[in-house]
């Protein structure tokens, strides 16, 4: 045998850490395969295409009486958001700071209920939970102007709310003539305190707000509100039907005591927010009578965040579509390099198998983040525009939750590539990977938000399967004093939305670590 | 680190086969190492063992003394080409080999110097699914090539190479071992490797048969046989088989006589006056030698170790 030199290769040693070297090939690895980059583009065209269809095929028009007119712009709360602003208010002037005092003797209401006999209205003696009567400040009469109240209400004892979306409790109990109820708001510069005493002698505080910006002469008065009797009931396939029916309350009060500048006249009266028949008379008007020192007040509607209508994330409805395409890619990424052995000539590349597992899903949520994302952050705004034009207003948002939406939809995308990618490598095999991941994100959401399941079982769904991750597209919080039905088919979901994503990402690091497992301890 | 593949008392077993049964070399710088042995002798097992992509029930495979999976950009130390066809075919054969390389720490520039060096240079910028099998072969020579490496395995190179491709497979071969480099080159058909291996390691069952240099093979497998070529057949079979040698019918005027030495039978012949045309020292060819080797493992079991 006869002895040489071992050879010595002139190239140079490897420059980048390991790691970053594996990212490196990983994504010219995807970018160059015609697969990859061609399902995202896919997946892009599907959210932008389809959110813009849908926006222009989206009209909405009014009527006042033959005549169509725009549908009227929901007035907005301080804070932005859409507000239904609806009550009858009895108020006077007051210039600087001052206060007001009332007893609350007793509260009462009706409720319209269906029909017992057709064409013969069915009323009946109850109150909603949340009729509330009390004292009230607002800046001025129109509607959305910052206002606190603090007020007593039918099933949840004291409230002291401001500006739409704010609300603490005081004491429980309800008013009747032998438990009546004072109640107490003081306003001091821009702080307005509401209290709450059983005697009128023994006062407690419910809460101290600030209303920034409250103008010097504001409006101080008495106020009632009733929101609708909502009813969610089963319907045949499993999903519920809600219903909402008009309900009033009338409160009585007594031993007033208002102090401060400007006050002390007669009192104006305002049925805020009332909406008018064609002959110009109010629909379901509220009152006010005065008595000897008695007053009765009659409200109907409700003081609250608008929670219904068209939110900014229905314009990325496109994503469930965008996600089949994406899932898709993920698998693909992995089993196509299984059909033709590739993943052979991959790890022969790179023999810390998990790494290189870990470098290809970096690589696909980077891309499919990137893709989605460029594709949502030109649909929504587009779309909301589109939707102006045509008449519809969606709810809206602050920049800030709209940013959210927009890379939220994106991330769910995303990750579960990477959910599809893992399943892919766990599985081996792309038609297994593809529908196990369909199961595990898609089939859940289709079930839980299209109302075909009850509630709670839709609920479950949203909360323990990879669908949680949609969570992160809610614009619209769920108020627990504002009353609705807040179901996974209304857009609300049970998980908060960060909370619901992290359960999405959860799954995909889950199902990463057992395909990591299985090509560490398989042979390749 | 030394230009070297060991392989040592590998055991493996799929289901009820036993792939691997002890298989133990040393592949050395310098050489074409040919690895040879029918299907189902585990040399392409052996080969994922040392390439780290299967793991052995017992023993170990090192690569210039480290085991395959800690090496940290390997295909700078170990050149493989295992299965030409794994490729994804949507993808051209450049992009195919700048993937590999960007994961080695290398660049487009050294892409193209082993597209060149393989000769697929007019191709590159094709899809890998319109290859030919020769020329996938050369992307998977290319691919082995892209770090430069010291060792090289290749698994059934000349597969689906024309004449030409293999002549010039040949000479790739031998240039790259006598850089210095460690080549072990795995084929099925002996003939393949003539005149480009200089050392053999013959594996049958999952073991080695034989582990020699190509020359010591054809002298053992030559035996002491004389080759005779007569018009008097019978008569020369008559005579030599009388002498308590054994003899072989090669064709209509060539016998292959076992046991006695060439100046024997010469003297034999003349005596008994049988025309005779030749006698010369009979050699096999590597084919031959390599069919004795392998016809029957068991036979050879002593030998190889």
């Amino acid at each position: 045998m006869t002895a040489t030199a071992p050879y010595r290769s002139p190239l140079g040693t490897a420059g980048r850490d390991g790691f970053a070297r594996l990212v490196h090939a990983e994504w010219t690895k995807f970018r160059t395969a015609p697969g990859g980059p061609a399902g995202l583009v896919l997946a892009a065209l599907l959210v932008v295409g389809l959110g813009l269809l849908s926006a222009a095929g989206s009209h909405a028009s009014c009527s006042k009486g033959p005549v169509e007119v725009p549908c009227p712009v929901p007035p907005r709360g301080p804070g932005g958001e859409a507000v239904e602003d609806h009550f009858f208010f009895a108020h006077q002037p007051l210039r600087g700071d001052g206060s007001i005092t009332v007893r609350v003797s007793a509260m009462s209401g009706r409720i319209r209920l269906p029909d017992a006999v057709p064409g013969v209205r069915n009323v009946a003696t109850a109150m909603t939970p949340w009729a509330r009567a009390g004292l009230m400040i607002k800046a001025s009469t129109r509607q959305g102007a910052s206002y606190a109240a603090v007020m007593v209400t039918a099933e949840h004892g004291v409230r002291m709310q401001h500006d739409f979306t704010e609300d603490v409790a005081g004491l429980p109990g309800k008013v009747t003539p032998s438990t009546p109820r004072w109640l107490r708001l003081t306003r001091t510069g821009d702080t307005v305190t509401g209290e709450e005493s059983a005697d009128g002698v023994r006062w407690t505080k419910v809460a101290a707000v600030r209303l920034p910006g409250l103008p010097a002469q504001a409006r101080v008065g008495l106020f009632a509100a009733s929101p609708g009797d909502v009813r969610v009931t089963g319907n045949a396939v499993g999903g519920s039907t809600v219903t909402s029916r008009f309900s009033e309350v009338t409160a009585v009060m007594d031993r007033l005591d208002v102090r401060g500048a400007g006050t002390g006249g007669a009192f104006a009266l305002d049925d805020i927010g009332v909406s008018y028949e064609l002959d110009g008379s109010p629909h379901h008007p509220g009152g006010f009578r005065e008595s000897g020192g008695t007053y009765t007040i009659t409200g109907v509607g409700d003081i609250a965040p608008l929670t219904v209508g068209s939110t900014v994330e229905n314009t990325l409805a496109g994503a469930m579509f965008a996600l089949v395409a994406v899932i898709v890619v993920g698998v693909l990424s992995v089993t196509a390099e299984y059909r033709r052995g590739l993943v052979r000539t991959t790890l022969l590349a790179s023999p810390r198998r998990g790494r290189v597992l870990v470098a290809k899903a970096v690589v696909v949520l980077a891309a499919t983040f990137a893709g989605s994302l460029a594709a949502t952050a030109v649909t929504l705004p587009l779309a909301k525009r589109v939707l102006a034009g045509n008449g519809v207003h969606l709810l809206p948002v602050s920049a800030l939750t709209e940013l959210r939406v927009v890379a939220g939809v994106a991330g769910v995308l995303a990750v579960s590539a990477v959910l599809a990618l893992a399943f892919g490598a766990l599985l081996r095999r792309g038609a297994a990977a593809v529908i196990a991941a369909v199961a595990a994100v898609l089939v859940p959401y289709v079930l839980a938000t299209t109302s075909v399941l009850p509630e709670p079982v839709a609920d479950w769904l949203l909360r323990v399967t990879p669908a949680a991750g949609f969570a992160v597209q809610q614009s619209i919080p769920e108020y627990p004093q504002v009353v609705g039905h807040h179901a996974p088919a209304g857009g609300f979901y049970p998980l908060p939305p960060w909370a619901g994503f992290a359960v999405l990402c959860g799954y995909a690091a889950l199902v990463l670590a057992l395909a990591v497992r299985r090509l560490n301890r398989e042979d390749a | 680190m030394e230009a070297t593949i060991e392989v040592s008392g590998l055991r493996k077993r799929y289901g009820s086969k036993q792939a691997l049964d002890g298989m133990t070399f040393t592949v050395r710088p310098g050489h074409v190492t040919g690895f040879v042995g029918p299907n189902g002798a585990g040399k392409s097992t052996t080969m994922r063992v040392v390439l780290g992509l299967d793991a052995p029930d017992e023993g170990h495979a090192l690569v210039g003394g480290r085991p395959y999976a800690s090496l940290r950009t390997p295909l700078r130390h170990v050149g493989a080409l295992l299965d030409a066809a794994a490729l994804q075919p949507g993808r051209t054969g450049r992009h195919h080999l700048l993937w590999l390389a960007h994961s080695q720490g290398l660049g487009a520039r050294r892409v193209d110097e082993v597209l060149e060096l393989t000769g697929l240079g007019p191709a590159a910028h094709r899809r890998a699914g319109g290859y030919s099998l020769g020329m996938r072969q050369r992307l998977g020579v290319a691919a082995a090539m892209l770090g430069d490496p010291p060792v090289l395995l290749l698994d059934e190179p000349f597969n689906g190479l024309d004449p030409e491709g293999i002549v010039w497979m040949r000479g790739f071969l031998r240039a790259l071992a006598a850089e210095g480099r460690a080549v072990l080159v795995s084929s099925h058909l002996m003939s393949e490797l003539e005149d480009t291996a200089g050392h053999l390691v013959v594996a049958g069952r999952g073991r080695v048969l034989a582990d020699t240099s190509v020359a010591d093979l054809i002298a053992r497998a030559s035996g002491g046989r004389v080759r005779l070529r007569t018009t008097a057949r019978e008569a020369a079979m008559r005579a030599l088989a009388e002498a308590g040698a054994t003899v072989t019918v090669q064709d209509r005027e060539t016998l292959t006589v076992d046991g006695l030495a060439a100046e024997q039978v010469v003297r034999l012949l003349t005596a008994r006056e049988v025309p005779f045309a030749e006698v010369a020292a009979h050699r096999a060819t590597l084919e031959a030698a390599y069919l004795d080797l392998t016809r029957d493992a068991v036979e050879y079991r002593g030998a190889a170790r």
